[in-house]
């Protein structure tokens, strides 16, 4: 058997590494958002804005995981079939992180007591920084192999998952994760938000560049191989969109700080993924035993039925998901919160202002209709 | 009694079969709600009646409680085939993925995108733009509904496939065969109308409710006379393709439909049992109590009270000689009664809900404090059936989990620990209690606050701002 992905093979590792990249970019932002939860907004009202910031887009973030899942099953059934009973505990953990962060939004607003609020608060942040970590420790056991048998079977426990180099892969993600998402408060809110999320992204963003330049050193210490030069390069870059996001949000250039930070999410990804290939999975038993590409790919039936799939609904998803993203461009303060009685005209002029006309839809009709 | 050992595949198995029974509580009712609340949505848009503006926001608390629930379990879902069955992953991995792959891209993108949206995007969409988000989300649940049975069909009845003889795994030959399974072809609208049913029953018992206490009776009465024909046809519907299904299952899997009937042995004009007990094991031999009605079963089974229905030793011996030696027989009480309670439970919703649409054209039934506790108790109804219906048709299939081609015990992953699947198990037992008592109690809670009284609401021109604490639907 041919060591070498065909053209399919390679495509449809190039979109799942597209989909993780796509998930860890955007569920990166409502993660640091849901970790800074309690340190950004101190208030109710803050509270309720910083989760308003994140409540229209978390969901259908985590979809691009769940994509990610389906299609390596449907593409590479042997890679799904590993990785994920090999990472039993680790992926148990990260499932329940994931669900009680995603009730936590929720059920949050649902009941008025400072008990209720606090335990979901506590919640979305504790969810939320686990699975930042985890993630992170995931992948970095995947690009640094794990112990596997013949049978392309993962014979580590848990333990054997956490070491060093993996823990480090952790805080990577964790402290990006964090910066990201308090450069995406600078973005989505107003008044002191901005201010605190800012500080935190000043103090978070170098200490993510310091841990994913030593990260990244070390993985390019580890791998072997001239293909993997372009790993070592994308990890370059990588850093440096790192560090130029650290001095955007120094300087208040929110926007293209946040830029960076995608990217620099973006690229680390895509350096794990170079130097993945062509191996799935690298077995550090021995390396005769590495899954490549090749032994866990599906049939070149089914590769192709899923890229007919993929070319008609992708761009379509893309499409509504950017639209989302436009219509929820505007800024949220506390004050859109605060106070019993109706809003006051200035704040719904400030706030219409803030909005401009609302994405293709025409503009908002009087009367009933535009009630809510 | 065979003896009671703790095994991996039995635990694997548990797991599956908890996660997925409470996964499904929120699922069908999400399909129902969604659906039901892009109609109140459509009703107010062309009529501009405010009441139906109040039912699409009442109604919608419920909805986004109910889908909460079921999206952040569904990923457990996913997952699981690989964390668990990773033995069944690579052998079927090549078909059924990909219609999970296509349920995520297709139907869950559009589900969590649009609900987003609108839950949000009152006051920032046009209402005919809003309107449309709602239909999107209701349209997103029900076609996720469509892919994840395509690929349970194809464990019930693999087509479009053939065996790798160098990887010895099943491989895809026809996307469309696997996508137009006759099986599929009914199991999809049953599941559909059976989620539309759940989500009538539980909008019907919480119009009860206030009924009965004479609450909001403007809003109450009229979802009840909109959501009761509805429900009542497709309650019937649900049944119809169930039937549809039973024949289906009579050539596909003959095996569940006899261990359905605890039928032993192939019979001539068969008699119908409608309560039958056993001894506790797999497979009695022998029943200790067993009522039944001469001759129904042919009739029902072959539209003859002479006609010939096949027994279980029968089919056991056929499936012996076609698959070698061994027991086909799945545990035959379960399937015998999941099969009896499903249809118990539809039809006490058919009849239920035929005496409201009854009631509702004599103009009684705003009076009927019967009905209207019947109707309470009745949310249960459906979350009874859609268990049992699961239970049946994967317990039926036993010992297999591809129909004919894997078996179960051959399917889990070698290497997970039983110590490992006891703490997930238990990991999701505890926190899924939590995730149904909080569900519970703001469901309760929802109930009891009742709909927005029309005085409360912000005047028109004011509400650019999103509603705020309790008013709200979003967080």
């Amino acid at each position: 058997m041919s060591h070498d992905p065909d053209f399919l093979q390679t495509l449809w590792f190039l979109l799942i590494g597209v989909l993780w990249i796509g998930y860890f970019v955007l569920e990166g932002f409502d993660f640091g958002v849901g970790i800074l939860l309690r340190a950004v907004g101190r208030s109710e009202a803050e509270k309720r804005a910083v989760i308003h910031t994140i409540g229209p887009v978390w969901d259908g973030n985590e979809v691009w995981l769940i994509v990610a899942g389906g299609a390596t099953f449907a593409a590479f059934p042997g890679w799904y079939a590993s990785l994920f009973s090999g990472f039993y505990l680790a992926l148990f953990l990260i499932l329940i992180a994931l669900i009680i962060r995603g009730v936590s939004f929720e059920f949050w607003g649902k009941d008025d007591s400072p008990r209720w609020r606090a335990t979901w608060e506590w919640a979305a942040s504790i969810g939320s920084f686990l699975a930042a970590l985890l993630w992170g420790v995931g992948w970095a056991d995947i690009v640094h192999g794990v112990p596997m048998n013949a049978q392309h079977n993962v014979t580590a426990t848990i333990f054997g998952l956490l070491h060093p180099y993996a823990l480090l892969g952790g805080l990577v993600t964790l402290s990006l994760f964090t910066a990201h998402g308090a450069i995406f408060l600078t973005l989505r809110t107003r008044d002191e938000l901005v201010d605190r999320a800012r500080g935190i992204a000043r103090r978070v963003a170098p200490v993510s560049v310091v841990l994913m330049t030593i990260f990244l050193i070390w993985t390019a210490a580890n791998q072997t191989g001239g293909a993997k030069a372009s790993a070592t390069t994308v990890a370059a870059l990588a850093v440096v969109c790192a560090a130029a996001a650290t001095v955007s949000i120094t300087r208040d250039w929110d926007g293209r700080a946040f830029g960076f930070s995608a990217g620099a999410i973006a690229l680390l990804f895509v350096s794990l993924f170079c130097g993945l290939f062509p191996d799935a999975l690298p077995s550090t038993t021995s390396h005769a035993f590495n899954l490549t590409l090749v032994a866990a790919s599906s049939s070149h039936y089914t590769l192709t039925v899923m890229t007919v799939v993929a070319v008609v609904f992708l761009p379509i998803v893309l499409a509504y998901t950017a639209w989302t993203y436009w219509v929820f461009r505007f800024r949220i303060g506390a004050s859109d919160f605060e106070g019993s009685g109706p809003p006051t005209p200035i704040a719904v002029l400030a706030d219409k202002f803030g909005a401009g006309s609302g994405g293709e839809g025409p503009p908002e009709e009087p009367g009933p209709s535009g009630a809510f | 009694m065979q003896r009671f050992a703790v095994n991996a595949l039995d635990l694997a198995r548990t797991q599956f079969g908890v996660t997925t029974l409470f996964h499904f509580i929120f699922v069908p009712m999400s399909i129902g709600l969604t659906a039901w609340v892009a109609l109140c949505q459509t009703l107010y848009y062309r009529t501009r009646k405010d009441v139906y503006l109040r039912m699409t926001r009442y109604w919608g608390r419920f909805m986004l409680i109910s889908v909460a629930i079921g999206i952040v379990t569904g990923i457990v879902q996913e997952f699981q085939f690989g964390m668990n069955w990773s033995l069944y992953s690579r052998y079927v991995g090549d078909i059924f993925g990909a219609p999970l792959a296509m349920e995520g891209l297709i139907a869950f993108f559009l589900e969590s995108t649009f609900l987003g949206l609108w839950i949000f995007g009152w006051d920032r969409l046009s209402p005919r733009v809003h309107l449309a988000c709602a239909w999107l989300v209701a349209f997103g649940t029900a076609s996720s509904a469509y892919f994840i049975l395509a690929a349970n069909s194809w464990m019930q009845h693999p087509v479009g496939y053939t065996i790798n003889h160098a990887t010895g795994h099943a491989q895809l030959t026809n996307i469309f065969s696997v996508l137009l399974n006759s099986t599929v072809l009914l199991a999809f609208p049953h599941t559909i109308f059976g989620a539309w049913t759940t989500g009538g029953m539980l909008v019907l018992g919480i119009c009860g409710w206030n009924l009965l206490r004479g609450r909001h009776v403007d809003l109450f009465s009229r979802s009840a006379r909109l959501v009761l024909p509805i429900t009542c046809a497709v309650a019937i519907l649900t049944a119809g393709f169930g039937d549809g299904q039973a024949r289906l299952m009579d050539t596909q899997q003959p095996m569940k439909m006899a261990a359905a009937e605890a039928l032993y042995n192939t019979t001539k004009g068969a008699s119908f049992s409608i309560f039958a007990v056993a001894p506790f094991s797999h497979y009695p031999k022998r029943l200790n109590t067993d009522i039944r009605i001469p001759r129904l079963l042919s009739l029902i089974a072959t539209f003859s009270t002479n006609g010939t229905v096949k027994g279980i030793h029968q089919v056991n011996a056929a499936e012996q000689k076609k698959y070698g030696p061994g027991s086909y027989v799945p545990i035959v009480g379960v399937t015998y009664w999941s099969f009896r309670l499903m249809i118990g439970a539809g039809m006490l919703m058919i009849l239920i809900t035929l005496v409201g649409v009854g009631l509702m054209r004599r103009r009684r039934l705003e009076r009927s404090r019967r009905f209207q506790q019947i109707a309470i108790a009745g949310i249960f109804l459906p979350i009874i059936a859609n268990w049992m219906g699961w239970i049946f048709t994967e317990v039926g299939r036993q010992p297999w989990i591809v129909y004919g081609l894997l078996r179960t015990n051959n399917g889990r992953s070698p290497l997970v620990s039983t110590s490992s699947i006891i703490l997930s198990l238990t990991g999701y037992v505890v926190v899924y209690s939590v995730l149904i008592a909080v569900g519970v109690k703001l469901f309760l809670k929802e109930i009891r606050k009742g709909p927005e009284d029309p005085d409360d609401q912000p005047p028109p021109g004011d509400g650019a701002v999103e509603p705020r604490s309790d008013l709200a639907l979003a967080y």
